[in-house]
């Protein structure tokens, strides 16, 4: 019963293999077979959304993945933001806007709102609030996250 | 008090507990399978016919089954995942029915790609659905086969007659929604059938449609939910659809209701009757937060404002 699979993931644009059993989440072979801990575990059951990545572009609960599910699939983390020093347009608002305090749930907030305005960058005030209502955190009351989005909407806009 | 007997219990109790957090920590990793990806539907059923026995199960979207892995409330020991399946992925419109392959996420209805009244209400539903990085990943038929009382597929499926098409290494078999659904989480699917497609009918233009849900916080099950349909022919309604979900054991028309509706003038005092009449023929569901009566005013309550939404 304890069959391995080869996979290949690719995180950010790198290839990573891993040897890994059917059972492991995207987000546990993301995280402790290919090193890239930005990405973090809350819930486990897709509630929180602090786990969210970028799968082809869309915007997943990678706790909610198997990581054989994954494979030769294109990810994107929060670790493939910035471009060397400089930050994306969502981290910066982030930051300008005081948008996280403890920052446990910030990549998956990232994550969840470039995923979604690289698709639909036009979103109302409204569907903004709709949109991060899919993620938890417990700091700052939402208020901040919301006027972040919407500056770094303005900026991935122009 | 003897030493040895006391330290020998503490031994024992320290011990249970760090068993405690042991098994906690384990708690939400999901237990060992073994992993299928057919390639094809031909294939994705002979698997099941070989593993359904041996407690195999379909994954789809897996938004509702892995965090029931997650929990180990759901152990199966084979998973037969269909998503690599591309001739399952298809949304498509043949001879004025939507045929909506299995692995067709909740996501592809936030879009124009349905047209007409049909997709307008697919629309108007599928925002209801959890949050966004859940409907990028499940799916219209997963949620059917998982027949969730709150599942607003399901109540979409049950207020237009739609068919879920089964196929099996026995053959095919198409279960119209009403004979579909057999209580909570319960339906006439066979562990051996794979659920390949649901069908729903393109509504005729001019149908109005109203659908609304209440929920304590956005992206929860829904409590009770209503979907209404009908059209308006020289000042009178015709084919009125009422159906109710959350409320009940499984989604379902509500004839009673209906029937007021029938050849009525649109407008409050139908309402009124009809949202009434579904909140008498009801037989809620109760739970820890929400009694019998309660979920009864809010089938009275969402059927009139459905229609209202609808006129």
């Amino acid at each position: 019963m304890s069959e391995r699979r080869d996979i290949t993931l690719n995180i950010n644009g790198t290839d990573y293999t891993a040897t890994v059993e059917p059972r492991r989440t995207l987000v546990d072979v993301i995280r402790d077979d290919c090193g890239q801990t930005g990405t973090h575990i809350g819930c486990e059951h897709g509630v929180c959304g602090a786990c969210t990545v970028l799968i082809d572009d869309e915007p997943m609960r990678s706790c909610l993945m198997f990581a054989v599910q994954a494979d030769g699939r294109r990810i994107r983390t929060v670790e493939g933001l910035a471009e060397g020093e400089k930050l994306h347009p969502m981290q910066e608002a982030f930051m300008q806007h005081h948008a996280l305090q403890c920052g446990f749930c910030t990549p998956g907030f990232l994550m969840l709102a470039i995923g979604v305005l690289e698709k639909k960058p036009n979103l109302s005030d409204e569907e903004i609030v709709d949109v991060l209502s899919s993620n938890l955190c417990r700091c700052t009351g939402y208020e901040n996250i919301i006027k972040a989005v919407r500056a770094a909407a303005a900026v991935m806009r122009a | 008090m003897p030493f040895k007997p006391f330290f020998t219990a503490l031994v024992k109790y320290v011990n249970s507990l760090s068993e405690t957090v042991a098994i906690s920590a384990q708690r939400m990793k999901p237990a060992r399978f073994s992993y299928h990806a057919p390639r094809s539907v031909g294939e994705a059923v002979a698997l099941l016919a070989e593993f359904a026995p041996h407690d195999g199960r379909v994954l789809a979207g897996g938004q509702s089954l892995v965090p029931t892995m997650a929990f180990r409330m759901a152990q199966p020991a084979h998973l037969i995942d269909i998503n690599e399946i591309a001739e399952l992925a298809t949304l498509q419109v043949v001879n004025e029915t939507l045929k909506i392959g299995a692995c067709v996420r909740h996501n592809a209805f936030d879009s124009d790609d349905v047209p007409g009244v049909t997709g307008a209400l697919l629309r108007n539903v599928v925002g209801n659905i959890a949050h966004y990085p859940i409907r990028t990943r499940g799916t219209f038929c997963g949620s059917v086969a998982n027949a969730d009382p709150a599942s607003e597929w399901c109540c979409v499926m049950a207020a237009l007659d739609g068919v879920a098409v089964l196929q099996s290494g026995r053959g095919t078999r198409r279960v119209a929604a009403a004979e579909f659904y057999r209580g909570i989480m319960t339906t006439s699917l066979e562990d051996d059938e794979l659920l390949v497609c649901c069908e729903l009918p393109m509504l005729a233009a001019g149908t109005r449609t109203g659908f609304i849900e209440f929920s304590r916080r956005k992206g929860d099950f829904a409590i009770t939910m209503a979907l209404v349909a009908y059209r308006i022919e020289n000042g009178k309604i015709v084919e009125p659809r009422v159906a109710i979900g959350g409320a009940e054991a499984h989604a379902r028309r509500m004839p009673s209701a209906e029937a007021v509706l029938a050849n009525a003038t649109p407008g409050n005092v139908s309402f009124v009757k009809a949202a009434e009449a579904a909140a008498a023929a009801c037989d809620p569901i109760e739970d820890l937060n929400n009694t019998a009566d309660y979920r009864r005013g809010l089938v009275r309550t969402l059927v009139e404002r459905a229609l209202e939404a609808a006129a």
